[in-house]
């Protein structure tokens, strides 16, 4: 390749010290261009981003118990799932995988030193946390009652509250999405290195380079949209509002354009997430490698052509219902072929169920669920009924909650040990996911009644036909809670208390394997051995593990 | 409700939903399927090839054929639910040619329905059983949607334009009305009923509400008190379109384009004038956006098409 990548001599590295061990102090971290210490920033935003928005969500939750609301009046209410929405969206799913776990070790698993722009990486987080804070603020210091949809003409001509503004904190970070995807679509090009031909490469930086061409080409359409809905709002040009001589369906046009892909940018990083763990832990290759990089491309690519079925009862003409409700149904496929390779790999391999594989196989069953229901909302006629009730509320929960956050904490769980340098309690951690299945179908499977019964989304007060389910869902949602929470507690002692992990705890496959743990400065002291992906059926290049979590 | 209660989740109260509870239940059925399948086989194989247990791990290198089966396999049936969706689909686009309008304005948060015999109620909307009803809708100010869970429809009602959805009910009862696109405050509450009623009844019920002034009396009242006619009128001294007759013929417009005036052209025409200009008149029309309601709007459309080309139409006529 060139100059940047890996050279089998790091002369001025010392063995014994790490990226955290490097340089220390908290300036050190603050103007680091580490792509470690950048992913390990972000772990540390968008986790505060999450528990702000499962607040938000507990409230929702704790309201919904009585008919006519528990807790919050119609206004707080109103805001409360805003809140929920915007900052669960783009301040932690977008961001969360890519950012953290992809940012760590896309560089490693392709044996490159850094991402290609570090400064522009480290830029990308100050324009978040820039982004994050200002939309914060301004979501709790007045508060926004649009949604996080920003349906237009409510938005523009008749809330009273800080749109602006928080789309405005939403258009910054929109550019640290953009920024980020275009450092992993130029590392992925340029720094693999020498021997590390594009399938080879582990499917999660596949996932990696599929999801950054979508952040790239979709996100500059959220920024046009966000900022036509600012010139309406202050300038009344009329882009939207009829009474302006705009159309009111253009912006749910724009706004899909970019939100659907947007989806595909949570969920594709799950897939690639998932698609490292279960090959280790059933110890065997990946089952239809190139199909499951084809299916990834797919999806990326058909994901930009099915927007219109968020629209099907908006007052689209019946041909684009038509076409969009066909594409739907063939962007399906890919998602389908993952999910069969993903069961297929576990035949004849060697599973064991440490609480990263427990995660995984959660994710599939989950996604599953959601997928499927899915397959109904994109039949136009049964989507009449089901359009904007809880039935959809349930369905993209079971995509993003039970698919993204299941893949994330098991992704979290499974790079640990390389990231921390150390293991923690696999009984708790076990637990907590088995938890977490169940508080998730707990809490989201009664939804999907609800829905079909048909009671609408976004309603702070209900009939009260509704409420036996609604109490079963937020029954749900404290045990999910408490699944939350665990974690938090064991890592937190692990990263004090936790036993050494060693290089390869899970004696698996990949570069990231093959340094030390947590990795040194330029992630490689010695030059790694590159095999062929999910190598399983050869012997690891450091040697099995000797003792560790597996055993 | 009545009879196959499981079957029927929800009222079973229109001509719609038959069709759409099956279509529903074979997709569950179809999902469910799946669902379990996959699960039972990675159960299977979770027990079976677990670490430690004895098992054929031999892994074949071939697995196109598989890959390939199960590519084609959910896409062909994929196709089929789309095909069956389709069908249903088609059916709930087009209302019949003898259903009955109803005229719906939806604002924050509430619904108008205005009957066209001149009955005006809100939040509730009365319909007779057996007889196809098309409910022309349209919002005063932001996006609601107009959704009866009984009889599995939901259309997006928006300002400035004209949707429409359709339905037969099939049984006599009060079935609750949601509004499902988030339109503000009080969303939540802006619900009501539909009230489906006996043909006889429902005359009792048209009876009891008569305001003695139907729909397009109470437009011909408002085309002469807004001073329409002063223009429009067969007397006037501007040089305005004549619009007996208007309702469904070709328009030629300035810019050389043609287009039919439908309802949407009405309104347009009423509340955005500099939209559209007919060929060979001056735009001097001036817009009533601020002064008519999407009611009034609705009355003036159901006046126009009332009129006949060339013969002044009655504009005293009243309903006796």
């Amino acid at each position: 390749m060139n100059a940047t990548t890996l050279t089998p001599d790091l002369p001025e590295l010392e063995p014994p010290r790490n990226f955290y061990t490097h340089k220390s102090g908290l300036l050190s971290w603050l103007l680091t261009t580490d792509h470690k210490r950048i992913a390990i920033l972000y772990a540390i935003t968008i986790t505060l981003f999450f528990i702000m928005g499962g607040v938000a969500a507990a409230m929702i939750r704790i309201n919904l118990v009585e008919p006519q609301g528990a807790l919050l009046s119609a206004e707080t209410y109103n805001k409360t799932f805003t809140f929920h929405g915007v900052v669960m969206v783009w301040f932690f799913l977008i961001p969360s995988i890519p950012a953290t776990l992809g940012n760590f070790l896309l560089p490693i698993m392709i044996g490159a030193r850094d991402l290609a722009f570090p400064r522009l990486n480290l830029a990308s987080w100050y324009l978040f946390v820039i982004g994050g804070c200002f939309t914060i603020a301004c979501l709790l210091l007045g508060g926004v009652d649009t949604g996080w949809t920003f349906y237009t003409p409510f938005s523009t001509m008749f809330s009273n509250t800080n749109v602006i503004l928080v789309v405005v904190g939403v258009f910054v970070t929109g550019f640290s999405t953009i920024l980020t995807g275009l450092n992993f679509i130029v590392t992925t090009h340029k720094l693999r290195m020498p021997g590390m031909s594009w399938f080879k490469l582990p499917l999660f930086v596949w996932a990696m380079y599929a999801v950054s061409v979508v952040m790239v080409l979709a996100t500059p359409v959220l920024a046009m949209t966000l900022s036509l809905i600012g010139l309406e709002r202050i300038a009344h040009v009329g882009i939207f509002d009829p009474a302006l001589g705009g159309d009111p369906l253009l912006f749910q046009h724009m706004f899909w354009f970019y939100s659907h892909p947007a989806v595909y940018i949570m969920i594709l990083p799950a897939m690639g997430v998932v698609s490292e763990i279960i090959p280790c832990f059933a110890r065997r290759k990946i089952f239809g490698y190139k199909f499951m990089v084809y299916a990834l491309v797919g999806i990326a690519v058909v994901g930009f052509l099915v927007w219109g079925h968020h629209m099907f009862v908006a007052g689209m003409s019946a041909t684009a219902t038509l076409v969009f409700s066909i594409l739907s149904f063939i962007i399906a496929v890919p998602s389908a072929i993952k999910v069969f390779n993903w069961t297929a790999t576990l035949r004849r391999g060697r599973i064991s169920f440490e609480a990263p594989m427990l995660y995984a196989l959660g994710f599939v069953g989950l996604f599953m669920l959601g997928g499927l229901t899915g397959l109904m909302l994109a039949a136009p006629a049964l989507d009449i009924p089901l359009h904007a009730t809880y039935f959809v509320i349930a369905h993209f929960h079971y995509v993003m909650v039970g698919g993204s956050v299941m893949a994330y904490l098991g992704g979290i769980h499974y790079w640990w040990p390389k990231i921390t340098g150390r293991l923690y309690s696999e009984a708790w951690a076990r637990f907590a996911a088995i938890l977490m299945f169940f508080g998730f179908n707990m809490t989201f499977f009664p939804q999907y009644v609800l829905g079909y019964l048909g009671m609408p989304r976004r309603y702070h007060a209900y009939p009260p036909q509704f409420q036996t389910l609604n109490i079963l869902s937020s029954a749900g949602a404290s045990i999910l809670a408490v699944a939350y929470l665990i974690p938090v507690i064991y890592l937190g002692w692990s990263l004090f208390r936790g036993a050494r992990a060693g290089n390869n705890p899970w004696g698996a496959r990949g570069l990231e394997w093959q340094t030390t743990s947590p990795p040194p400065k330029g992630n490689f002291l010695e030059r790694p051995v590159v095999q062929k992906a999910y190598a399983y059926d050869e012997p690891a290049p450091g040697g099995e593990p000797a003792t560790g979590a597996t055993a | 409700m009545n009879g196959d209660g499981w079957f029927h989740l929800l009222p079973n109260a229109s001509a719609n939903a038959r069709p759409l509870d099956e279509l529903w239940w074979a997709m569950v059925g179809l999902c469910a399927l799946v669902a379990v399948g996959v699960f039972v086989v990675m159960f299977v194989f979770c027990i079976r090839y677990r670490k430690g247990r004895p098992a054929n791990r031999h892994i074949a290198k071939e697995t196109l054929p598989v890959e390939l089966t199960w590519t084609t396999v959910p896409f062909l049936i994929f196709m089929g639910v789309f095909v069956w969706s389709l069908t249903l689909y088609a059916r709930s686009r087009t209302p019949p040619a003898n259903a009955e309008t109803i005229y719906v304005v939806a604002k924050q948060w509430m619904w108008k329905v205005q009957h066209p015999g001149g009955q005006r109620e809100i939040d509730t909307l009365h319909v007779p059983m057996g007889v196809p009803i098309r409910l022309m809708m349209t919002s005063q100010d932001v996006i609601h949607s107009f959704f009866v869970p009984a009889f599995r429809v939901k259309q997006d009602v928006l300002p400035d334009r004209y949707t429409q959805l359709w339905f037969t009910a099939t049984e006599a009862g009060d079935y609750p009305l949601y509004c499902t696109q988030y339109c503000g405050l009080d969303h939540s509450k802006m619900g009501g009923q539909v009230i489906v009623m006996a043909p006889r009844a429902y005359a009792r019920w048209l009876d009891q509400n008569d305001t003695g002034t139907s729909l397009a009396a109470q437009g011909a009242a408002l085309f002469r008190a807004k001073g329409c006619s002063g223009c429009h009128g067969a007397n006037a001294s501007v040089h305005a379109p004549d619009l007996d007759g208007i309702y469904g013929r070709i328009v030629h417009l300035a810019d050389g384009s043609i287009v039919v005036a439908d309802d949407r052209y009405i309104h347009d025409s009423i509340m955005l004038p500099d939209k559209q200009i007919v060929a060979g008149y001056a735009p001097v029309m001036p817009s009533f956006s601020g002064e008519l309601s999407e009611g009034d709007v609705l009355a003036l459309i159901a006046y126009l098409k009332s009129t006949k080309p060339g013969a002044q139409p009655a504009h005293e006529s009243t309903r006796q």
